[in-house]
């Protein structure tokens, strides 16, 4: 049997779980770069159900497809240090601004110029959490997906077999390729890096990244094709602008308050026996405990 | 048409919670706006489901039954929901931000081309000047919510495009009966003439969905502890001390991500909302995605060791101390005064 092509979508984001003090500027407004820049943790999970695929379907392959500025070529990298054969990074300016929708514009354009068989993302991104960019991609490509997904089980005759992970219990389903699956955390953590593949891979680089490179390390290039890391623009993909950025975003951002707590009045404690008992007393006395 | 339209899920054959929530805010959203408020609910052998709407304030209930939609599937759902609203317009559209809302509607937004903001924590109406292109845009829906890790609380609007569509976690909006015997028409959807094969492609092999069985959201008395409970073993102090003043323990999403707890117990953005008389907050530092769950609630205790932490500021009362140390004081207190 042939292997699959498979396609991760995955994102760089900064990391929103470790923010620090000078994360937000006096203004309110988030100060990106004070924050980390990550593989986006469930679509780790999702490189990990594509590299399982892999190994269990020889002849499969991982392609890692990321949309964002320059430096997410990083994250192309790390996928690829973890068993990823190669990867594509979706960058113009034209993108900038993009809500969900114009997004999943973007990349659906983006992954009608690749072939597959499997396309498979995180279910969210800890930056906006949103969930969206999965299903709005799938209905962009009339494709049929999968959310909520925590095992890929079994591809055979053209379908795949999946275990999804809902609120309450589980659900197995089974689709025809091609599909769009999207992976929550529940599923698996990801495989760590491989010291074959750093070694293999150290080098991959974009045409950007190439700039000013010199001329020993451009014929290495010429030399090892999988070292590339090809970009993709707004032209290359054949999208339309008015469909990208602010103006192909139905959803606007009216204000952003950074989270202020109101002070209430409060009274401090100690842990000391008197103060918990005069504390239980009171919350007994104005009926808050008992009856 | 141009009216507000609420997608009803079912559960174990019944209209599910976070559903006749929004249909209170619907009500309400719709009252202020001098519209009507359209549901929509998609099932098998529901006959008779109007019943559970119509109370909320539903003055149209479309009803798709079929035996194709007796479980959620992607496909047929959205074929259906975006049929439906091509021919209604609805100017607002909510869905439950639960793992079939949040399936269902960015596809149907996609196939739309409106825009969609999810896990909404407010919605309420304004307006809105977009200085750059001089237009002034009248009773927009704000869709309020927590972004970016909950650093920030974000207000989106969509000015230009419709139905303005939000998702909402269950328990964020209160559910209240609008009128008991409150009238409203139904319209069948003809399910054979929308769905083709091409909706039948995806098939559900197996479902082990549990009935439910822990729910916080009832108690009047939480005590949630967080990362800084530091083990399984001191949670279970929080369930002597839940037990013994007839409360639930709840959960930060840090201490269910470091397993000392179930999911069903996470209270907050991505867990459930709570109001009850009394929450104790053990271990909780108090990011915005944690008290969007509980800020509602009539007390708040805070015990931690952080005097810096932001729950703090919303506690009534603040215990500096190790959590492992206050609970079980507060036992032995309680123990002591309520004899």
């Amino acid at each position: 049997m042939t292997g699959l092509k498979i396609i991760v979508l995955a994102k760089q984001v900064p990391d929103t779980r470790n923010v620090g003090k000078d994360a937000m500027k006096a203004d309110g407004t988030v100060n990106r770069a004070a924050l980390p820049a990550i593989f986006n943790p469930e679509d780790l999970n999702a490189l990990e159900q594509a590299l399982r695929i892999k190994d269990s379907y020889p002849g499969s392959t991982v392609t890692i497809l990321t949309m964002g500025p320059g430096r997410a070529a990083e994250i192309i990298r790390e996928g690829m240090y973890r068993g990823a054969d190669n990867g594509y990074l979706l960058t113009d300016r034209a993108f900038a601004g993009s809500d969900t929708l114009a997004t999943s514009y973007a990349i659906s354009c983006a992954i009608r110029k690749l072939d597959f068989d499997v396309l498979i993302a995180g279910r969210q991104a800890i930056d906006g959490d949103t969930a969206q960019v999965g299903p709005q991609v799938a209905e962009k490509l009339g494709l049929p997906q999968v959310t909520y997904a925590e095992d890929v089980l079994k591809y055979e005759k053209k379908r795949i077999t999946i275990k999804r992970r809902l609120e309450r219990g589980i659900e197995i389903v089974s689709t025809p390729v091609p599909c769009v699956i999207t992976v929550n955390a529940t599923a698996p953590d990801c495989r760590p890096r491989n010291a074959k593949a750093i070694m293999k891979f150290k080098h991959a680089k974009t045409i950007t990244e190439l700039q000013g490179a010199d001329e020993d390390y451009m014929k290495m290039h010429d030399d090892r094709p999988y070292l590339r890391i090809e970009e993709m623009s707004v032209v290359d993909v054949q999208a339309d602008t008015k469909w990208l950025g602010l103006s192909g975003s139905p959803t606007k951002v009216k204000t952003i308050e950074s989270v202020v707590f109101q002070a209430k009045e409060s009274k401090r404690l100690t842990s000391s026996k008197s103060d918990i008992n005069a504390l239980m007393n009171e919350l007994l006395a104005n009926h808050t405990l008992g009856n | 048409m141009n009216n507000i339209f609420v997608f009803c899920e079912i559960d174990e054959g019944k209209v599910a919670d976070v559903s006749q929530e929004l249909l209170t805010k619907g009500r309400s959203l719709a009252n202020e706006l001098k519209c009507d408020l359209e549901a929509v609910v998609l099932g098998h052998e529901i006959k008779g489901i109007e019943k559970e709407i119509a109370p909320f304030g539903a003055d149209v209930v479309h009803i798709a039954d079929d035996k194709k939609l007796e479980f959620f599937l992607t496909l047929p759902f959205t074929s259906i929901i975006v049929d439906l609203f091509e021919k209604e317009k609805p100017q607002i559209a909510l869905f439950g931000a639960s793992s079939i809302g949040r399936d269902l509607a960015p596809r149907v937004s996609s196939a739309l081309m409106s825009g969609l903001t999810a896990d909404c924590t407010s919605l309420i109406i304004g307006d809105h000047e977009d200085k750059k292109a001089k237009k002034k845009y009248e009773n927009l829906l704000y869709q309020i919510r927590p972004a970016f890790g909950g650093n920030i609380i974000a207000t989106i609007i969509n000015p230009d495009h419709r139905p303005q569509m939000a998702t909402v976690r269950e328990g964020v909006m209160k559910k209240e009966v609008y009128k008991d015997d409150y009238k409203c028409k139904v319209k069948n959807i003809e399910v054979g003439s929308i769905l083709t094969d091409a909706d039948a492609v995806v098939e559900i092999v197996e479902r082990h969905i549990e009935a439910r069985k822990i729910d916080i959201k009832k108690s009047q008395i939480i005590i949630s502890g967080g990362y800084g409970v530091g083990s399984k073993e001191n949670f279970n102090k929080l369930f002597d001390l839940a037990e013994l003043i007839g409360g639930e323990v709840g959960a930060s999403r840090a201490a269910v991500d470091s397993g000392f707890v179930d999911h069903a117990r996470q209270v907050g953005q991505t867990g459930v909302t709570v109001r009850p008389k009394l929450y104790i907050a053990c271990g909780i530092s108090g990011q915005v995605q944690h008290t969007a769950g509980m800020e509602e609630s009539a007390m708040i205790i805070a015990v931690n060791t952080d005097l810096s932490a932001p729950i703090n500021k919303i506690a009534d009362y603040v215990i500096t101390g190790e959590v492992g140390e206050v609970i079980p004081r507060m036992i032995e207190a309680y123990k002591k005064n309520s004899k």
